[in-house]
């Protein structure tokens, strides 16, 4: 099926049946459909996970249904396409989907060279390395001559080989399509460490046959910030997308919850009452009505409702938040404001 | 008089010629399809130059930044995508040829096999190709990796061959090799050997040509061209180290390593593609009629003679034609190689080269451009096998 979007998008891409005019209009394009198409992992706890009656669940979903929620004020409208990391730009730059929600990172060369736009950055990341405990292993910096299980086509695959040059270490690397290939094998013992983001380190490691035969090591190799992935062309569709992630975060900072959201349309507080509409036109500018974020944190809450949710203590993953903290409680996660 | 007439060409216009007309109508098709090529590709590079997505194959010399489990020529980190390329080209091409020379001698020796007049044998190899030919390839090959990953110990727990092999989970270690200085020789008294060998060949068979008289040509061949290489080699000390295969800190240093994915993929291809082949191969003898047979004995041929005179040289002719869609097959199936991380050209360039470049027209259409490019030199190699071997009609 994966292979047949991507042969798909291939085609549209070299034949050019989706050309810019269809591109610059996403807006219109998706409330024309009725629904939102949005690139998602599909094998990642916490990020984005089918369950057995096909709900999908995870903190890049909720982004995709934040989306959905300001476009038609209903967060079901979305049409999740399950992505491998290797196939997911092509997806998007061809146009089979609308937004790439899938723990993506933001670097440089993916910025420039793909014809894709990243919005804001929603998770800031790194690369840890689990292993397991009989190896007795207490750094990353004693893996010299280790065999890495790596998922192809990630930040990851690149990250290891630099941190393995720059310590002078020797690397052996089996690199895999699919995160489950790769999980797999590290299991089975064909290598010695598995590598990849930090979040999905303590979900990844759930999933081994003895979770506690395996540890984390305690270093972070890269910077990997996630942001959610436009294609270039579509400013209208950039700042829509932007702006749903800073809405999160300005909600979260203003308190403003999935529970209290009808109150707080009664506050008097001039930023608050800017954020919900209450005052001012913001989301009539963006295209959208100008309760579009009354919609979203109605139906998805703010962005600390969403990390606790799918990421947080409650979760089995037990992810603090860290760099994710807002900016005034000594994380990075800030918004501009709205005005 | 009346040849003269017919000879004549009748005057109609180039117009109404029928053959001035199908090479007008050949070359307009043909300039059309070149329109359409042309027009495919300046629309794809317009389209990919407007959505702002890199174009071209500047990409070619820029460094990789990825590391690769085999590697057959010299490669780093710091090479480029290029050099990336060739490495995904060189496992390709290793994985299939070795692939193609198991699964024909697997193949002839099944296929064979199936018309043994022991009922047991018969009825395994029959099992055999009924069981491998109806199951999808893909989870033959998960089915053998998993095999191979589980069935072999932990790297500490290695089994030991003797003469320094080692075997694990993570791939079987041989001793390496390493050339003395007069080892030279070796060679090159092979080389004398074949030569000598020919002559012997062709010599005896101009005698038996005009006397009958028969010489024993394997015998003479075998000692030739293995004997006297090898008693060189001993005369001159057996000049060769061997660099063993250690355990490390993690793995095993040094010696010649076979991937686990490696193995996996040539079983799983090999074990597949015979299947096919010995149905080919029951196919070609069952087709060589039995009258044949009973002609060459009456001719007084002993049996085995009767089978490599008369029987196989005819069934190599209904058998070469589908042993090379065979070939064809496994060839591109080695791309499923993808699934169980052995590092072919699909995985390294389809997959990680066209990932951090993002340049998915570029990269598919050179990726499919060098399947088509492999698949028609194996054809051009068997059509040439067929063409020498094919029956000579009067």
């Amino acid at each position: 099926m994966k292979r047949v979007i991507f042969t798909l998008s291939l085609l549209t891409l070299a034949i050019g049946a989706a050309t810019s005019p269809a591109f610059a209009q996403t807006l219109n394009t998706v409330k024309q459909r009725g629904v939102l198409n949005c690139g998602a992992n599909g094998i990642l706890a916490g990020f984005g996970l089918p369950d057995a009656q096909g709900n999908w669940t995870g903190f890049d979903v909720d982004y995709c249904r934040a989306i959905a929620a300001a476009i038609f004020n209903d967060p079901s409208k979305v049409k999740f396409v399950p992505l491998s990391a290797k196939d997911r730009f092509t997806a998007l730059q061809s146009g089979e989907v609308d937004v790439l929600a899938r723990n993506t990172t933001w670097t440089s060369s993916r910025d420039t060279s793909l014809g894709l736009q990243f919005t804001a950055i929603n998770y800031y990341d790194g690369q840890g390395f689990l292993v397991r405990k009989s190896l007795k292993v207490n750094s990353a910096l004693e893996l010299n001559d280790a065999a890495v299980c790596v998922q192809q086509g990630t930040t990851n695959e690149l990250n290891t080989a630099d941190f393995f040059r720059s310590n002078r270490m020797k690397l052996k690397t089996v690199t895999f399509a699919t995160a489950n290939e790769t999980l797999k094998a590290y299991d089975a013992g064909r290598c010695d460490a598995f590598t990849t983001d930090a979040s999905a380190l303590y979900a990844e490691r759930l999933r081994t046959t003895n979770p506690n035969d395996h540890v984390v090591l305690p270093e972070i190799i890269s910077k990997e910030p996630f942001a959610v992935v436009v294609r270039h062309g579509d400013d209208q569709w950039f700042d829509i997308v932007k702006w749903v992630h800073f809405v999160l975060i300005n909600a979260e900072e203003l308190a403003i919850t999935k529970a209290n959201v009808d109150q707080q349309l009664k506050s008097d507080n001039p930023e608050i009452r800017r954020l919900l509409g209450v005052e001012g036109n913001q989301g009539e500018a963006f295209g959208l009505t100008n309760d579009f974020a009354v919609r979203i944190i109605k139906h998805v809450g703010n962005y600390g409702e969403i990390f606790e949710r799918n990421l947080g203590m409650e979760t089995p993953l037990k992810i603090t938040r860290g760099l994710n903290a807002l900016w005034t409680k000594g994380g990075l996660q800030y918004a501009p404001p709205v005005r | 008089m009346r040849r003269a007439e017919a000879d004549r060409k009748p005057a109609i216009s180039p117009l109404h010629d029928p053959r001035w007309r199908s090479v007008a109508y050949q070359a307009v098709l043909c300039v059309i399809i070149l329109a359409l090529f042309y027009g495919a590709i300046d629309n794809a590079a317009q389209n990919l130059q407007k959505a702002r997505i890199a174009y071209g194959f500047d990409f070619w010399n820029h460094p990789a930044g990825f590391e690769i489990s085999q590697t057959l020529i010299d490669y780093s980190t710091a090479s480029t995508y290029g050099r990336a390329f060739w490495v995904g080209l060189l496992n390709t091409l290793l994985v299939a040829s070795l692939g193609i020379v198991f699964a024909t001698i697997i193949g002839f020796v099944v296929g064979i096999a199936r018309l043994s007049r022991n009922v047991l044998v018969a009825r395994l190899a029959g099992s055999y190709v009924e069981i491998v030919r109806n199951l999808p390839l893909l989870l033959q090959l998960l089915f053998w990796y998993n095999a191979v990953l589980k069935a072999l110990p932990e790297v500490a727990d290695s089994l030991v061959f003797p003469g320094g092999t080692l075997l694990n989970n993570r791939g079987l270690f041989l001793p390496q090799p390493i050339a003395g200085e007069s080892l030279s020789l070796v060679p090159l008294t092979f080389v004398v050997g074949l030569l000598g060998a020919i002559a012997f060949r062709h010599w005896a068979k101009r005698r038996q040509e005009s006397t009958g008289r028969q010489a024993p040509v394997a015998s003479v061949a075998l000692v030739l061209i293995v004997g006297l290489p090898l008693v060189v080699f001993l005369l001159s000390g057996m000049p060769v180290d061997f660099a063993y295969p250690e355990m490390g800190r993690f793995n095993i240093r040094g010696g010649i390593e076979v991937l686990p994915e490696f193995m996996a993929l040539l079983f799983g291809l090999s074990i597949y593609t015979a299947a096919f082949i010995a149905e080919a191969v029951r196919a070609g003898i069952q087709a060589v009629s039995h009258g044949q047979t009973e002609a060459a004995y009456s001719l007084g041929l002993r049996p085995g003679q009767t089978l490599r005179r008369v029987v196989i040289p005819q069934a190599m002719r209904v058998i070469v034609p589908p042993l090379t869609n065979q070939y064809l097959n496994l060839t591109k199936n080695s791309s499923l190689a993808v699934a169980i991380g052995y590092p072919d050209l699909v995985q390294i360039f389809a997959g990680t080269v066209l990932n951090q470049t993002g340049q998915a027209v570029e990269v598919i259409a050179i990726t499919m451009a060098v399947y088509l490019a492999i698949s028609l030199v194996t054809s051009l190699l068997m059509n040439l096998y067929n063409a020498r071997i094919t029956l000579v009609e009067r």
